[in-house]
């Protein structure tokens, strides 16, 4: 297997682009990656992509997107695995390079998610769920995570505060980073007063709706020492899945395909937890943040909500948490946010966050998880 | 939405609670299925969900998928049954007051959703307060 470094890193300003379709958010993005690569030439791309078919009623991405990004006749991937579509993606590219079948590879993602009213939307969001056994009954994606934080809560005491301190944190680091959806700080009482989604979750306990593409061109770690880039390299890569319904898993309060993709990523890259710098991580919704942590093993569990309670998660805590803003403030383009987590990782480990820089950051994660953890990707990078 | 194919071959899960039941470990599948995902067996028999069973968690829905509308707020939970099968559903006849976990419910058969003035209406199974 080949080393693979990330040479170039592409993302624009996430929100609600109603005067863009998604294939000219997709080309925006991959050209600024494309240009910070500095090269010629594409030998395949991989997209991420959960739902374009229910969001603006296209499949077929491959043909398009190589279209208008003027790259055909390049092989084109398209992958799917509900809101970790971006971190299959990055995987399949990871894997071709490291594999040795492809040299350049541009891994996308990409979401149009404000084509179709609200309604529509927390339906194909709903499809993630088991549509048959979940979706049948009324359930939404927010009520699912309702009843994974009840869980949580009435096992380990975790308390409807720091809940609301996870939104507070990430809007607080969102509030420094210019490409954010939401780039402003709340308070603990604003998401407490927020409108009720699904008790005890409020509107500001979940990630927004937002349309938004990211991009990363991939190559071998050796080529691009020769072509003189700054060389950050994805060491470890894990990938594992879990039942679809929440009602299957053993313990709701627990995250079990991410503990499995956080050890299998850190196993290849040879690393603790301990040593990883900053952390990337899918807050869908607060709880979620807090589970991550516990499943990561950042934390015992159960000492989720302690944690960003004691500012452990902060941006200047121990283990930086979402230095980007996560899902919560910079947004979730459902099939962009696992390539964009890789995006923020990379800034980090380049030293080129700005404001919301880590200091000194070497190593850094991502976790991208699809539904209720249903499946989860977590990979590790590593600066030269 | 589902067709009336996708509503009729779930019938003998929602209106019946038919689920299998492996016949090596004794794994109760709800719905059913071809492989058990405790013991690899591919041989089930068919039995009976138990009828009552214990709330593990619960939500409160403010804001609903669109064929649901006209009943939000509605609480959902998922309850695990006296034959260890977990299922999610919604909990009915009760005030949001009243609900917490470990309280005690029976599965009733009821009216899930109508489709519209001259779609399908779906039935299935709820929680109503033992």
């Amino acid at each position: 297997m080949r080393d693979v470094a990330v040479i170039g890193i592409g993302m624009t300003k996430w929100g609600e682009l109603w005067e863009k379709s998604l294939r000219t958010i997709f080309v925006e993005t991959a050209l600024l990656a494309i240009d910070d690569a500095g090269v010629d030439r594409l030998d395949s791309m991989v997209v991420g992509c959960m739902s374009s078919g229910l969001f603006i009623g296209q499949e077929h991405l491959t043909s398009l997107l190589s279209d208008y990004l003027g790259k055909n006749p390049v092989p084109a991937a398209r992958v799917e695995s509900a809101c970790s579509s971006g971190g299959l993606a990055l995987r399949q590219g990871f894997i071709e390079v490291a594999s040795g079948i492809s040299d350049i590879v541009l891994v996308g993602g990409v979401e149009k998610m404000t084509d179709v009213t609200g309604c529509e939307a927390t339906y194909a969001l709903g499809t993630a769920a088991d549509q048959e056994y979940e979706g049948y009954h009324g359930l939404t994606f927010p009520a699912l995570y309702a009843m994974m934080a009840v869980a949580h809560m009435h096992k380990y005491g975790t308390t409807r505060e720091q809940l609301a301190m996870v939104a507070v944190k990430n809007h607080e680091n969102g509030s420094k980073n210019p490409l954010a959806q939401f780039p402003f700080k709340i308070s603990v009482e604003a998401v407490l007063q927020s409108v009720l989604v699904a008790d005890p979750l409020h509107i500001l306990d979940c990630s927004p709706i937002t349309d938004g593409a990211a991009a990363v061109i991939l190559c071998p770690a050796d080529m691009a020492k020769k072509m003189k880039k700054p060389v950050v390299r994805i060491t470890g890569s894990g990938h594992a899945t879990d039942t679809i319904a929440l009602s299957s898993r053993k313990d709701m309060a627990w995250l079990e395909s991410t503990h499995l993709a956080g050890q299998k990523a850190l196993a290849m890259a040879g690393q603790k937890i301990g040593d990883i710098d900053l952390f990337e991580v899918h807050d869908c919704f607060t709880i979620a943040e807090i589970m991550i942590t516990e499943a990561l093993g950042l934390v015992e569990q159960g000492r989720g909500g302690k944690a960003v309670e004691e500012g452990l998660t902060a941006l200047k805590g121990k283990f930086p948490v979402n230095p980007s803003g996560g899902l919560k403030a910079k947004g979730h383009p459902v099939g962009a946010t696992g390539v964009a987590q890789a995006v923020e990782v990379v800034k980090q480990l380049r030293g080129e966050a700005g404001e919301r820089q880590v200091k000194g950051a070497k190593r850094g994660l991502t976790q991208n998880m699809g539904g209720t953890g249903g499946s989860s990707l977590v990979h590790v990078f590593e600066a030269d | 939405m589902p067709n009336p194919a996708k509503y009729w071959r779930e019938i003998p899960q929602r209106y019946r609670l038919e689920a299998g039941k492996c016949t090596k470990c004794g794994f109760i599948a709800f719905p059913p299925r071809l492989v058990c995902p405790q013991c690899g067996n591919r041989k089930f028999e068919k039995t009976k969900l138990a009828d009552s069973g214990t709330i593990l968690t619960f939500t409160i829905i403010r804001v609903p998928p669109h064929q649901f509308e006209d009943q939000a707020p509605y609480a959902v939970g998922i309850a695990e049954l006296d034959d260890g099968v977990r299922l999610t559903a919604q909990i009915v006849d009760c005030d949001s007051g009243v609900l917490k976990i470990g309280m005690r419910v029976r599965i009733e058969f009821r009216k899930i959703y109508e489709e519209g003035a001259a779609g399908v209406i779906y039935y299935g199974y709820k929680f109503v307060p033992e």
